[in-house]
């Protein structure tokens, strides 16, 4: 096994240990016997199961995205990566998940024209890779600003509601407890890519920008106020962390856009 | 935490109430996508689902010698079967509905009609479910379907969820969705 598969497998099989410690603190909060305190308890036996046995953590292992740090380009290139990509398949840590767009055939190996999606980048240490599932990726959404549907001004009043809102309708689908990237501003592409990216940060990582640090603290507050819990049977962990950035945008334009994780946040 | 062991008598699964936890011991059958369009169109299913339990769920299963090995066996979102689980309900006699994130009015209506409920499983947690089916009792429909989308039937030990929608009318999703929605009015008109 070389570190590109070994990579793969553990990304698959091993909960991040600050998304598990979330998890336990959240348990210690439901009352013995409630949806909560169930739903909760089965997902951190999950954790444990997969973990020991190195099995996927969720059947759906996702879209495959590589962070790459850019000096180490000639060694994580991409043609090596996917070969991990096809050998981590094929040993069963990859569901084969990747299907033709326009005919619905399936890539068995999981490699097609960007699959996995590879991004060289000066700002990533080592090689990273990230493993979104269906279900969270469908909950993602962007809004733009103002939106009075939502009494959502070009303020952080208005960021602030149009995330409890994308909270909000989140419920039932996306597998909760749950984690948000937020990106304020940018084009609408850069919005999607800088939101997702957030979900590489650690749960305790805070916005070096106090004002985002502030926002990040008070809508993970919020929301957790929301009632929805784990799983949307209620309780009171809706949300593990919010981890939020901004890029400058132009005048005409105020997009606020989420980028939903499930509870099974499989980050390396 | 209540045991339900099959067969699930109608009086016990009348007494569930929303937001009981479960644990379910016995043969479940999975059934998704394919299975239901199946039964819609009229075609034969060559089994007993009277006080039984349907499992939404495309398990990743592996040729063990002769025999079958779970190596996934997570829940798949239910509301793809809104449109036949009411008919499948009072055609079939079936008396648990498991899946994940719940099902429409019509179902809720049919679950207290034939005395059947819904059950949550956990999404996501294949590991644990596929580790709960101690043995694969057999499959049909699989060359048909295909292994994701066929029935099979699962011997399963300490199965566990929550009954999120019972058979007097209460969907827990329903609940949540209407208080949830009304704090976060609350929230929303704090900020302005």
């Amino acid at each position: 096994m070389n570190s590109l598969e070994r990579l793969i497998r553990d990304t698959s099989s091993f909960l991040p240990d600050d998304v598990e410690a979330a998890l336990r603190r959240a348990v210690r909060k439901e009352p013995h016997g409630s949806s909560a305190h169930v739903v909760l308890k089965t997902i951190l036996d999950n954790v444990a199961l997969a973990r020991r046995n190195h099995t996927p953590l969720c059947q759906d292992t996702g879209t495959l995205v590589f962070y790459v740090e850019a000096a180490l380009r000639k060694k994580a290139t991409p043609e090596k990566i996917r070969a991990a990509v096809a050998e981590a398949t094929r040993r069963g840590w990859l569901r084969k998940n990747c299907i033709d767009s326009i005919d619905g055939r399936s890539y068995d190996d999981n490699c097609a024209e960007d699959a996995p999606l590879i991004h060289y980048s000066e700002n990533v240490k080592g090689v990273r890779l990230l493993m979104k599932g269906g279900g969270s990726e469908n909950m993602s959404r962007q809004y733009s600003l103002p939106d009075t549907s939502i009494h959502a001004g070009r303020d952080l009043n208005g960021v602030r509601n149009a995330i409890l809102d994308a909270v909000l309708k989140t419920q039932g689908y996306g597998c909760a407890p749950g984690i948000l990237g937020v990106c304020i501003g940018g084009d609408r592409a850069t919005g999607y890519e800088v939101a997702k990216e957030q979900l590489l940060r650690r749960l305790d990582d805070i916005s070096p920008d106090p004002r985002l640090a502030r926002l990040e603290k008070d809508i993970l507050k919020s929301a957790n106020t929301l009632g929805i819990g784990p799983m949307g049977l209620g309780g009171k962990t809706t949300l593990l962390g919010v981890k939020i950035a901004s890029r400058p945008r132009v005048p005409a334009s105020f997009f606020v856009t989420i980028a939903y994780m499930c509870w099974a946040c499989r980050r390396n | 935490m209540i045991f339900l062991r099959y067969p699930f008598d109608e009086k016990t699964v009348r007494s569930l109430k929303a937001g009981d936890a479960v644990s379910i011991s016995g043969i479940i059958h999975t059934g998704r996508d394919k299975f239901h369009k199946h039964f819609a169109d009229g075609g034969a299913i060559n089994v007993d689902f009277r006080d039984g339990a349907l499992y939404h769920c495309g398990p990743v299963v592996v040729r063990d010698g002769d025999g079958w090995r779970v190596k996934a066996a997570g829940p798949t979102t239910s509301v793809r079967e809104n449109p036949y689980e009411p008919a499948f309900i009072a055609k079939s006699g079936v008396r648990l509905i498991i899946g994940k994130g719940g099902m429409d009015s019509a179902t809720l209506e049919a679950l207290g009609l034939y005395g059947a409920v819904y059950i949550q499983a956990v999404g996501g947690a294949a590991a644990i479910y596929a580790d709960a089916v101690k043995r694969v009792a057999g499959v049909d429909m699989l060359d048909e379907f295909g292994a994701a989308e066929a029935c099979w039937h699962f011997e399963v030990e300490d199965f566990r969820g929550v009954v999120a929608m019972d058979s007097r009318g209460r969907s827990l999703f329903d609940e949540v969705y209407s208080s949830s929605a009304s704090r976060c009015r609350e929230l929303i008109q704090q900020a302005r």
